[in-house]
């Protein structure tokens, strides 16, 4: 085959909602991309896990710690779900791991920011994993068979991380008053750094149109965020908590709510690294990997041992 | 137009002959744990299914880290660990001529053979 029938060949196929596969030919720009996007994702989950893990200790009730330790856990999952579809690419695990802490990958900047109290884990709950599900469920029809499916997984998983923060948030918002402002304060910090979650605007988003191309997404940052701010909006208004922007109104014509403007300077500021935790964040990761360096050499090296062993008995009979 | 150099890359196996990126033959993996393929049977009475694929030392480990990542929410009842390396693999870019040889036989299923619609039970 040629060049040019091998491209041919990838390009009907995403015309017609075929699969890629990790043998079949692909294009370098989509494989590169591919692996940007998946491991960046699998970062993201693993890098999200030092926010809510922060509270675990201090959950006000057992019931609560049991839920947050299994959503914590939930979200390591998710992302050695994701590590392995990056590396079906031809991408290894440490590599990714060390792009992470050189810096060189980016993960999701939502996660910088620090969780001050125990509304924030209902916070969290309620509109980062709302938003990173606005953003996950039309991936799971991406064009990538193991992106597609590690996504399935995901998204199972993620409804009852929701659910469970905005029954926290619920929770406090019909307590005491200071209960009702801890929840009121989470979500002003919350929600701004949420709706940023979904990227710079469209104008301010030069790939959009291939990766919406070859299905590695399949809606634009402007929608995908247009759709979670209509549907949040409603929500706060049930539990009575107020949305922090003064220049959120609905429009009869449109069908959607406007917004007021998004700080971009911030977000830039925080992608860049100098977000409230950035630091602490990757010095954290950077550590547990060090650290935890001799329990896999130790692992490895008994594993050899075993199979050494077994090999001269196998031997020996 | 030029011929390309196909390039495989392993979703399972055969990562030796498939090359991989060079970006990742550089890089040292000695002591990265092997990589394993796993295959969950979801209930008694279905076959074991690809579920996905983890690190881990040997295969005890294997089947351990399998429960925690793949079985959180009772998704199996068994579970099988290979690692990736002994998976062979068919070439997708074969597939026109090892599939071709069914291609023509339409007579292996039922709805080739035309019988009258007054036939019951068969
Ligand atoms: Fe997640
Ligand atoms: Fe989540």
């Amino acid at each position: 085959m040629t060049v040019h029938s091998f491209q041919e060949h990838f390009d009907e196929k995403i015309d017609n909602e075929v699969s890629i596969e990790p043998r079949d030919w692909m294009p370098d720009d989509y494989r590169k991309t591919l692996i940007r996007q998946i491991s960046q994702h699998a970062h993201s989950e693993i890098v999200g896990m030092l926010p809510e893990g922060n509270w675990i200790t201090r959950a006000p009730s057992l019931r609560r710690k049991a839920v947050l330790l299994a959503k914590v856990q939930d979200e390591g999952g998710h992302g050695l779900y994701l590590y392995s579809a990056a590396e079906t690419l031809g991408i290894t695990r440490d590599e990714m791991i060390e792009q992470l802490h050189s810096g060189k990958a980016k993960y999701s900047s939502i996660f910088n920011y620090p969780t001050l109290t125990w509304a924030d884990m209902g916070a969290i709950g309620w509109l980062v994993d709302g938003a990173a599900i606005m953003n996950q469920v039309p991936l799971c029809r991406t064009s990538y068979g193991p992106y597609a499916r590690a996504m399935v997984r995901v998204c199972k998983e993620e409804s009852f991380h929701q659910r469970q923060g905005f029954e926290i948030m619920m929770t406090l918002a019909n307590g005491t008053d200071v209960q009702k402002k801890l929840a009121q304060d989470a979500l002003n910090r919350w929600w701004w750094p949420s709706i940023m979650m979904f990227g710079p605007p469209d104008d301010d988003s030069p790939n959009t149109a291939q990766s919406m191309r070859w299905r590695i997404k399949r809606f634009t940052n402007d929608e995908l965020r247009q759709k979670f701010i209509d549907v949040t909006v409603e929500q706060a208004k049930l539990i009575g908590l107020t949305v922090p922007d003064p220049d959120l109104k609905w429009n009869e014509e449109t069908g959607h709510y406007d917004y007021g403007k998004i700080n971009w300077d911030e977000f830039w500021n925080v992608v860049k690294g100098n977000g409230p935790c950035n630091k602490e964040r990757l010095e954290t990761r950077r550590k547990a990997w060090e650290e935890g360096k001799w329990v896999r050499d130790a692992a490895l090296a008994y594993a050899e041992k075993r199979k050494a062993r077994k090999e001269k008995a196998t031997l020996a009979a | 137009m030029q011929l390309i150099n196909k390039n495989l890359y392993g979703d399972y196996g055969d990562k030796e002959q498939a090359g991989g990126s060079n970006d990742g033959a550089k890089h040292n993996t000695a002591s990265e744990w092997p990589l394993w393929e796993v295959f969950i049977r979801s209930k008694a009475g279905l076959d074991h299914k690809h579920a996905g694929s983890l690190h881990a030392a040997d295969a005890e480990m294997a089947i351990e880290n399998a429960r925690d990542v793949y079985t959180r929410r009772m998704e199996g009842v068994s579970i099988w660990v290979v690692e990736s390396r002994y998976i062979h693999a068919s070439d997708p870019g074969e597939s026109a001529s090892m599939y071709e040889p069914a291609n023509d036989k339409i007579y292996r299923h039922p709805t080739f053979y035309d019988l009258p619609d007054e036939l019951k039970h068969m």
